[in-house]
């Protein structure tokens, strides 16, 4: 039977140092089912599990227990750079996504190939430059003139932006994005997200984005979902995401948290 | 003894073959250069896969008698294997690479002994044995030289612009990125160990040709030389060229750094320093070299400066 599904996980688990006096349970039974086009916001305290989440699905290190299955194909096994042709990813810290030393096309080109076998054809051709010249334009920050500068010299927010149009260059079956905006300042911020929803509407994808602003989980997308100590606790979707208020996210996160909610670096803007 | 002592003609007549010599050493550079700058892997395999190089070509020449292009296809290969040897102790092993370099080197010692027929150096006669190049002829050993460097850093020039070659560059740039862009960073690196110390390894049957023999010392302290050429032509460049300088610039003077290496060196003997003192020099040109962009950067952001300024 056809899955219709986008992302399964089913009861992921995951503890760090296993047996060592700093085990930490860090995914205590983590099932989510995405459908297509479904864009889920995820919030939650320090180590509440998303970030962990994210690299589970992108296979930073094998999980201890359940399955992982994107557009029907099972990935549980795969290490990192074999999942990466399903997965489109934007980090946290600007340096990550992005070659420092290579320049601007030439990082396009290594993502244009994201899951293709690389041989001894040309890393860049004329005609890929045409294409990501207009791919850049669309972005509106003067990049497509800087085409062979080393991103090195881009600002945080226009590596961002980079990364963005890379991890979509050739469209991911599922978009992670990690508090890709947390690194910026708040007016560059703004600017990624609008470009997120942008290009997640017009190629529409399936697109999983952690967050410490509430805000920010709230407005972007059509779910959301809470996390505490390494479980999903709460799934607000459809017309109740519409309306969901700040307050809201307060009340439910105060009261799985008893308390402790106060010293939490969660964004109250 | 006054400088006067020194006779300049002497410092002339010895420049051609401290070309040609230089030559070689800059197409072991353009190897080095694949590890330190394009991989970020400092690779200290080099001090023994130039010595296996040399050795093959002096045994395969001399004593297995194939044809001298074949016997240094041969150091090529052969080269290209302890780099594979390093890469999988790095990468499938988790020994660090440092240490993996050193492992394979100190083996090395032991397996160059073997390939020579467990003596300390072999002898590859120019009288007996059609070579490719020789201190015989040296306008000719630098015409050669001149020409298979030029080729070699053209294909160079070439591979790391093809999808295989960007990716080995990505991954020695960002391995997170590499990661996530589908790139296997582990294959990359062996892939691209294997590929420089075969071109070390060249450069030693190279050498080994040129000296008509083989030692089990040949290529003791090769990694600092190849540094000292890479750093030296790097510097050189973009004193002229500034941020202009391309790869294939990059390429260029890094070989030229080893011919410049070697001019330096025969002018140090010619001073009447001691040979002995050779790798002291070498050490501390180096050194110094590495320290002084560390240095300038920290001149232009230092505690003492700002608490100058502060004291405004």
């Amino acid at each position: 039977m056809a899955d219709a599904r986008m992302l399964e996980l089913n009861n992921i688990k995951k503890t760090f140092n296993k047996g060592t006096i700093n085990e930490k349970p860090a995914l205590a039974g983590v099932t989510l089912k995405l459908d297509p086009g479904d864009f889920c916001t995820i919030i939650g305290g320090n180590g509440a599990g998303k970030s962990t989440t994210l690299n589970a699905i992108a296979g930073v290190w094998p999980v201890d227990e359940g399955s992982i299955i994107v557009d029907g194909q099972n990935i549980t096994g795969l290490p990192e750079y074999r999942r990466a042709e399903l997965l489109g990813r934007v980090f946290q810290d600007p340096m990550t996504g992005t070659a420092a030393t290579m320049q601007i096309e030439e990082n396009l080109a290594l993502a244009a190939r994201r899951g293709n076998r690389r041989g001894l054809g040309w890393g860049i051709t004329r005609e890929e430059r045409e294409i990501y010249r207009e791919q850049l334009k669309s972005l509106e920050l003067g990049l497509e003139d800087r085409m062979t500068q080393k991103v090195g010299l881009l600002s945080g927010g226009q590596r961002q932006a980079l990364t963005l149009l890379m991890a979509t260059l050739k469209k991911p079956k599922l978009l992670l994005l990690d508090e890709h905006t947390a690194a910026l300042d708040p007016k560059t911020a703004e600017k990624v997200l609008n470009l997120t929803n942008e290009i997640v509407a017009r190629d529409s994808l399936t697109a999983l984005m952690v967050t410490h602003n509430m805000n920010d989980a709230i407005r972007m997308g059509n779910r959301l979902i809470m996390m505490n100590e390494g479980k999903i606790i709460w799934d607000v979707s459809g017309e109740e995401k519409k309306h969901l208020q700040v307050s809201d996210l307060l009340d439910k996160f105060s009261e799985v948290s008893h308390g402790q909610f106060a010293n939490d670096r969660m964004m109250l803007t | 003894m006054s400088l006067l002592a020194l006779s300049p003609l002497r410092l002339l007549a010895s420049m051609p073959g401290n070309i040609a010599q230089g030559i070689i050493w800059g197409i072991m550079a353009v190897g080095v250069y694949m590890t330190f700058r394009l991989l970020n892997f400092a690779d200290l395999t080099v001090d023994g896969s130039f010595t296996t190089g040399g050795a093959m070509a002096v045994m395969g020449i001399a004593v297995w008698h194939w044809p001298a292009w074949f016997a240094l296809l041969a150091a090529f290969l052969v080269g290209m294997l302890t780099g594979f040897v390093t890469g999988i102790l790095h990468t499938a092993l988790g020994i660090p690479e440092i240490l993996a370099g050193i492992l394979t080197q100190i083996a090395l010692y032991s397996i160059n002994l073997r390939i020579m027929g467990g003596k300390a150096n072999q002898v590859v006669s120019v009288d007996k044995y059609h070579l490719i190049i020789t201190m015989r002829n040296i306008p000719l050993a630098i015409l050669v030289g001149g020409i298979i460097c030029f080729v070699i850093i053209c294909i160079m020039y070439w591979f790391f612009g093809t999808e295989l070659g960007s990716s080995i560059r990505a991954t020695g740039c960002n391995q997170h990125m590499a990661m996530a862009q589908g790139i296997n960073v582990s294959d990359m690196k062996v892939l691209t160990l294997a590929l420089s110390n075969g071109l070390v390894a060249m450069a030693g049957g190279l050498l080994s040709q040129y000296q008509g023999f083989a030692d089990i010392n040949m290529g003791r302290g090769s990694i600092v030389i190849g540094l000292a050429a890479v750093i030296i032509g790097e510097t050189l460049g973009e004193a002229i060229f500034g941020k202009k300088l391309n790869f294939m610039g990059h390429l260029i003077f890094v070989a030229i750094g080893g011919i410049i290496y070697y001019i330096v060196i025969g002018f140090v003997l010619w001073l009447k320093m001691p040979a002995n003192d050779l790798k002291l020099f070498t050490a501390i040109v180096v050194a110094i070299f590495l320290a002084v962009p560390y240095l300038r950067a920290k001149s232009q952001n230092s505690y003492a400066k700002a608490a100058k300024k502060g004291a405004m």
